[in-house]
């Protein structure tokens, strides 16, 4: 820690598409996941569109293509899932390199397959050119109500701090010889996630304490310019 | 006398729970003062703490900041005037930035543009922090934080500044540098601390709390060196610490 720039799937740059107005990206990204989302399954051509539409975004914004391939990882259990229907679906049965899979199966699994990938690429340039302040201003500024907008900049703020406590839990734990390796260990770790539950409300009451003592009354007050 | 910035008096506390934490506490505080309010674990400093913002209503007994009571009509004028600086600054520093987070408190005193822009450049100049402005929080040391949770509440330009264990959980470099930008600050201060080397360093004047009452006020040399009224309070120096020979050394 200690960079300047401080979010997982931020990557700092200066392209255009970082320099656009995150709401204007945030509005750009919903009309596109709503028309993806449209669009029917056979459409294959258009697939392939909206992908090079992607690509060329990722390319102006010099976000490296392996930067956010790592990042699509989160969707593997949606592919999973999207793998298995082929093969539990009802419906007529076509050959599949020899195997026997359902027909509706086979379409709904790509439906979900494209679709999905589209969006988590799409999702993940937005956040890899977005800063999550400048997010949080452009949903602000998209007229999203300013309570939603305040819970999400807590969570962004703490985020770390409850990762950083749960890995101190983690290593506290496994220097008492402790390790998660089998079913008859999941006890213990489900009280540590007591644990860490009810230290991450007892901060949020702090938190709120902190705040209510500088004068909170529920609205976030007018933030300074960027100097 | 002139009116104290903070009256306390006869404030006795019992928590929902049945657990009594004050029992009638008397403190006075003028301007200018730096005070420090000593007292074992447990002793309801922190309790004491919440009182003198009105986050907790004393259950007898009553609070007045610069004359004005702390009831329930007066907190936001008493939130202005008592500015506390809580133990975690993780607790206290909740925005994306340095900047945001120092200008929330002015912000809620209904300060806009530049005036709120001049305030916070100037809180974070006392500490030191002014080239951290745009740094999320979350990525600076401790001391840092620690600095900047004391800049949150000066921007609010407090009467009192109340500061609950600013030295704990800081490197000694941290420690020093905090009690040099504390000295050079032109506002009374109250500051809970079990440090007493730091107290000693920082405060002319000591309360000691201990079991909800306050047992000793008078200047923080003559309590330091107190032998029988340290041990009955839980109270020790720590190893190789003796005031007397950081006086004569001062002396000489």
């Amino acid at each position: 820690m200690g960079a300047g720039h401080g979010h997982k799937l931020h990557y700092h740059g200066h392209s255009p598409i970082h320099r656009l107005p995150a709401h204007g990206k945030l509005a750009a990204l919903l009309a596109f996941m709503l028309t993806v989302v449209a669009t029917p399954r056979e459409w294959w051509p258009v697939f392939a569109g909206y992908l090079v539409v992607l690509v060329v975004v990722i390319a102006i914004s010099a976000v490296p293509p392996l930067y956010i391939a790592r990042r699509m990882v989160i969707e593997v259990p949606f592919l999973v899932f999207a793998a298995l229907l082929p093969f539990v679906a009802t419906g007529p049965r076509t050959e599949l390199l020899g195997v026997s899979v359902s027909e509706p199966g086979l379409l709904a699994a790509w439906g979900l397959l494209a679709k999905g990938t589209l969006g988590v690429i799409a999702s993940l340039t937005l956040a890899a050119t977005t800063e999550p302040r400048d997010l949080l201003a452009g949903l602000q500024r998209l007229r999203l109500p300013s309570q939603l907008v305040q819970i999400m900049g807590f969570m962004i703020r703490y985020l770390d701090v409850v990762t950083d406590e749960m890995r101190r839990m983690r290593i506290a734990r496994e220097s008492r010889g402790f390790s998660a390796s089998s079913i008859r260990h999941w006890p213990v770790v489900a009280r540590s996630a007591g644990a860490l539950f009810i230290r991450s409300y007892e901060r949020g009451e702090r938190v709120h304490l902190a705040m209510v003592s500088r004068g909170y009354t529920g609205t976030l007050p007018e933030r300074p310019p960027r100097g | 006398m002139t009116t104290p910035i903070l009256d306390v008096r006869g404030v006795a506390y019992a928590y929902p729970d049945g657990h009594q934490a004050l029992y009638g506490v008397d403190l006075h505080v003028h301007e200018g003062e730096r005070v420090a309010l000593l007292g074992p674990n447990g002793a309801g400093k922190t309790t004491l703490v919440l009182h003198l913002n009105g986050i907790i209503a004393p259950g007898a007994g009553t609070v007045a900041v610069s004359g004005v009571p702390v009831t329930k009509p007066n907190l936001h004028e008493v939130r202005r005037r008592v500015g506390v600086v809580f133990q975690d600054p993780d607790d206290q520093l909740f925005m994306g930035t340095v900047r945001d987070d120092v200008a929330f408190g002015p912000g809620n005193l209904g300060l806009k543009g530049t005036a709120l822009e001049q305030r916070v450049v100037d809180a974070l100049d006392k500490v030191g922090m002014a080239e951290y402005a745009d740094r999320p929080p979350h990525h600076l040391s401790f001391g840092q934080r620690r600095r900047v949770a004391v800049a949150s509440v000066l921007a609010m330009e407090p009467e009192i500044l109340v500061l609950d264990e600013p030295s704990s959980n800081l490197d000694p470099a941290s420690r020093r540098e905090l009690a040099d930008i504390l000295r050079g600050l032109s506002v009374t201060v109250l500051m809970v601390t079990h440090d007493l080397p730091y107290a000693l360093e920082l405060c002319p004047r000591s309360v000691v709390l201990s079991d909800g009452v306050i047992v000793a006020d008078g200047p923080t040399y003559d309590i330091l060196t107190d032998q029988a009224l340290m041990s009955a309070h839980r109270l020790e120096l720590p190893f190789g610490f003796d005031p007397r020979a950081i006086r004569s050394q001062a002396a000489g």
